[in-house]
């Protein structure tokens, strides 16, 4: 059983702390808890909510349906009234017009909060959840205490917690409460973010663009612990090219973007492949293009990305299908861009970068650094050092400036020699570029074949990429539970395209239902050009929201097994 | 071979014959050369451009990134690796005109890096187009009528912006121009340093015949920390063109404003993802 909250409100209401609050005194309860957010381009004001999914187990993805509505406005109940199940409840201050639809309960929190603080009226109403859903309240007096760190503002929001859960009443049983003591609850910026500094990140540089510009926040606020470098850059050239000098210099390296961002950077991403300097670059899609819906979510880049930059080079694109792939995802991404050499994108999206949930702990112990620069110990050895020296594999050998007692290490934009010196001979422009591709052999063998779920007597196979896991795996379970036979298939190396699995499980009388967050069918097109495989049916959603579960099994039914 | 012929490499250039940019590549090596610098600890990072080709002519560890970006990649280096000197050298167009972004922010962060601008007032690897310094009336194949805009006073510009060593210089005056460049290398903080670099294939107007009669060096008692007067000495162009210092001025550099850097190169410091085990607690 799972239970699903939506609180919703204008731009400056507090939802974010609500969300906060709520979910992690949820997550430490034990359960598991799927937090998703929907808002406008706008400081204040307009119409913004947040969906809290409540359950046990396997919750993978947002649901539509839902059991709490949470109106901290009147628009928040037309707007989402339609989607209240029929035992649905509506918490709110006041009264409205035609309440013998609803089941109401009234909380009169704006008078409670005046008597002690007016600022944490919100958590008035965050008391009377916790007890419509019938539980206690420690754990979320704990997660104040954790919050604020002004004292005044704890106890006041303490005693408003009790008030607010003194004047509701109990509604709803949760599923048994199970130990989630080896989980985090983290949202996928945070997951990337962390990623990165598990992966030895010493320079990020980023011009802040929704829906990234969280891994910028947290990145920033571990840089003095870990003694590294932040930067805010003065648009995103200037970030990618500061990454990629300081890459130069030996040290990992990292932007983050979304698709205008991207675009602007693209001549760089290519510079970084002459040049073959790694780099890990984050690309938060949201729906474009040019600003798009800054806010909201969409799967629109990938072709962009790995068409990016003008000529051909190698490069990698890798899309994290949740909050936990996206921390081995990116300490993967940049061991990859140093050990090849080449930009690596990480596709993350909206959707991804927003949601919370719970995930396993991460395994820290597994976690191995590999990178192609040439040791200390090693640079002895270098008398005559080429930059771009032509080898067996493609890799030359990497040293940073200042490495090499008596050799410089010159790289070069333009088409070079093994030095790095500027060539313009048609031997030597055939030879560059043929040691740079030459590299794709050694990286195909590492890359991660798609996820496959199902059996050997499927009759459909859905295929979707990155963040649209969650979802589909939940589409699938119901569609398994009416007794359809689906197998489904999650990419996430997307470029180079894994080719193995998808080939060995296609057969002529398998179904193929390709499901993604963009208007084209980006991965599809991807699969007919580059596999020759023909999707039976794509299943697009386009409007900037990201899919449910719920909504996908409906689809599939719908539009697919008729 | 002499001491300066270690920095010398790839002696074939693409250069035009009498073009501004052979003297200033001397000028450069004997500058790195009476500094002590050896190729190793010196770091040049260039745009796109005839200007920006010279590190393929001068070996010291060379980056050489896109058309106006010549900027950012040094400052992402300076800051990882305090340890190595770092150059920009690039074109007029390059600098002001499509790394006009970078000009302005770099000067607001003052990074320790020594800027190169080869001004010859010209486009000259895209065959004679205007720059932003390009006289106001000259013509050329796409401003058929004249240069309808008034040319950007670099040394006005960076000292406005509130630059922590502002200087010019010409090619033609080279132990002059030597001097200057040490004074810019040793100048701790971002030191602009334009040099007046003249184009024989495209600039018909800013010949070395022109600047010779207009050039004079600022005078041996002139206040190098005096503002006011810079911006006045700034402001002469035409029949008088000043070369020298114009300000100096020992300013925080952007390293600093990083506490938690020490003196070593942000690669010898090892990775260990364990260290990231206690930021696991903040999504607990
Ligand atoms: C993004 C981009 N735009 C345009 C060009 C073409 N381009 C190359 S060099 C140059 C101008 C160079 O002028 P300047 O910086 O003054 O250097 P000079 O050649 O005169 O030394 C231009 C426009 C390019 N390489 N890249
Ligand atoms: S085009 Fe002008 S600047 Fe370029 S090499 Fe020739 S003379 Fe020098």
């Amino acid at each position: 059983m799972d239970l699903n909250i939506l609180i919703a409100g204008e731009a400056g209401q507090g939802l974010k702390t609500i969300e906060t609050i709520l979910g992690k005194t949820l997550f430490r309860m034990g359960f598991q808890i799927y937090t998703t957010r929907d808002y406008m381009s706008r400081i204040r004001g307009g119409h913004n909510f947040v969906k809290i999914r409540i359950g046990k187990g396997d919750i993978t993805g947002p649901a539509e349906e839902i059991d709490v509505l949470l109106a901290l406005n009147e628009e928040a109940i037309s707007q989402h009234k339609q989607d209240l199940k029929e035992d649905g409840i509506i918490v709110l201050d006041g009264q409205i017009a035609r309440e013998d639809i609803y089941q109401l309960i009234n909380i009169p929190a704006r008078k409670i909060a005046n008597e002690v603080n007016s600022k944490a009226l919100n958590t008035v109403f965050v008391g009377a959840v916790l007890k419509v859903l019938n539980l206690k309240i420690a754990e979320a007096l704990k997660v104040i205490k954790e919050h604020f760190t002004d004292k005044k503002l704890q106890e006041d929001n303490m005693i408003l917690l009790k008030e607010g859960f003194k004047k509701a009443d109990g509604k709803f049983s949760l599923p048994k409460i199970e130990d989630n003591d080896e989980q985090l609850f983290i949202d996928g910026n945070s997951a990337v973010a962390l990623g990165a500094l598990a992966a030895g990140v010493k320079f990020f540089s980023a011009y802040p663009m929704s829906p990234s510009t969280g891994i910028m926040n947290y990145l920033a606020a571990k840089q003095k612990e870990q003694g590294i470098v932040v930067e805010q850059a003065e648009d995103e050239i200037a970030a990618i090219n500061m990454t990629l000098g300081a890459s130069y210099a030996g040290v990992r390296a990292m932007t983050a973007t979304s698709g205008g961002g991207l675009a602007l950077m693209a001549e760089s991403v290519g510079l970084a492949g002459i040049t073959e300097t790694p780099l890990v670059i984050v690309d938060v899609q949201r729906p474009g293009p040019a600003t798009g819906l800054p806010t909201r979510t969409e799967q629109g880049d990938l072709l962009f990305s790995i068409n990016i930059a003008q000529g051909e080079f190698p490069l990698m694109v890798i899309s994290p299908r949740d909050s936990e792939d996206a921390f081995y995802q990116t300490f993967r991404a940049f061991n990859l861009a140093d050990k090849y050499q080449l930009p690596v994108i990480l596709l993350s999206d909206q959707f991804l970068a927003d949601s919370t949930t719970n995930i396993n702990h991460y395994n820290l112990n597994s976690l191995k650094i590999e990178t192609s620069l040439i040791t200390d110990g090693e640079s002895v050895k270098y008398e005559d050092y080429k930059r771009y020296q032509i080898t067996e594999d493609g890799i030359s050998p990497r040293a940073y400036p200042g490495q090499l007692s008596g050799e410089v290490v010159l790289v070069d934009s333009d088409e070079h020699d093994e030095n790095g010196d500027i060539v313009e001979s048609a031997s030597a422009r055939s030879n560059m570029v043929d040691k740079r591709m030459k590299k794709l052999v050694r990286i195909k063998q590492e890359l991660k074949e798609p996820v496959f779920f199902g059996q050997e007597d499927i009759n459909y196979l859905i295929i979707g990429w990155g963040s649209t896991y969650g979802p589909i795996l939940e589409a699938r379970k119901l569609l398994m539970e009416d007794g359809y036979k689906i197998g489904y298939l999650s990419f996430t190396d997307l470029w180079p395209l894994p080719e193995k699995r998808v080939k060995k499980i296609i057969t002529p009388d398998i179904k193929v239902v390709v499901v993604e967050n963009n208007a084209t069918g980006q991965f599809a097109q991807l699969l007919k050009g580059q596999l020759g495989i023909t999707s039976d049916y794509r299943m697009l959603k386009y409007n900037g929201r990201p899919f449910s579960g719920r909504e996908i099994y409906q689809r599939m039914k719908e539009e697919v097994i008729i | 071979m002499s001491k300066e012929d270690i920095y010398y490499s790839n002696q074939e250039t693409a250069w035009c014959p009498g073009c501004g940019n052979f003297p200033l590549r001397k000028a450069l090596a004997g500058a790195l050369n009476e500094l002590g610098l050896l190729p190793p600890q010196v770091a040049i990072f260039t745009g796109i451009g005839q200007a920006a080709k010279m590190l393929h002519y001068i070996r010291v560890n060379g980056f050489n990134g896109l058309h106006g970006r010549s900027i950012p990649p040094a400052i992402g280096s300076r800051i990882v690796n305090p340890t190595l000197k770092v150059l920009v050298e690039s074109g007029d167009g390059c600098t002001y005109g499509e790394g006009g972004n970078h000009f302005l922010h770099n000067i607001r962060r003052n990074p320790d890096i020594t800027h190169l601008v080869h001004n010859n007032q010209i486009y000259g690897l895209t065959k004679g187009q205007a720059s932003p310094t390009t006289g106001e009336g000259m013509t050329t194949k796409i401003q058929t009528e004249g240069i309808n805009s008034e040319p950007l006073n670099p040394i006005k510009l960076a000292l406005s912006l509130g630059a922590s060593f502002v200087a010019r210089g010409f090619v033609g005056e080279e132990d002059h121009l030597r001097e200057l460049i040490k004074s810019a290398i040793k100048h701790r903080g971002y030191a602009l340093l334009d040099i007046l670099q003249p184009c024989v294939s495209f600039n018909k107007v800013n010949t070395y015949q022109w600047y010779k009669q207009r050039v004079y060096k600022l005078a041996d008692n002139y206040d190098d920390s005096d503002y006011n007067k810079a911006l006045k000495k700034a402001n002469e162009w035409g029949e008088q063109i000043p070369i020298g210092i114009f300000y100096r001025k020992e300013k925080k550099i952007f390293r600093d404003r990083f506490s938690q850097l020490d003196d070593r190169p942000l690669v010898e410091k090892e990775i260990n993802p364990l260290g990231v085990k206690p930021f696991l607690l903040d999504f607990k």
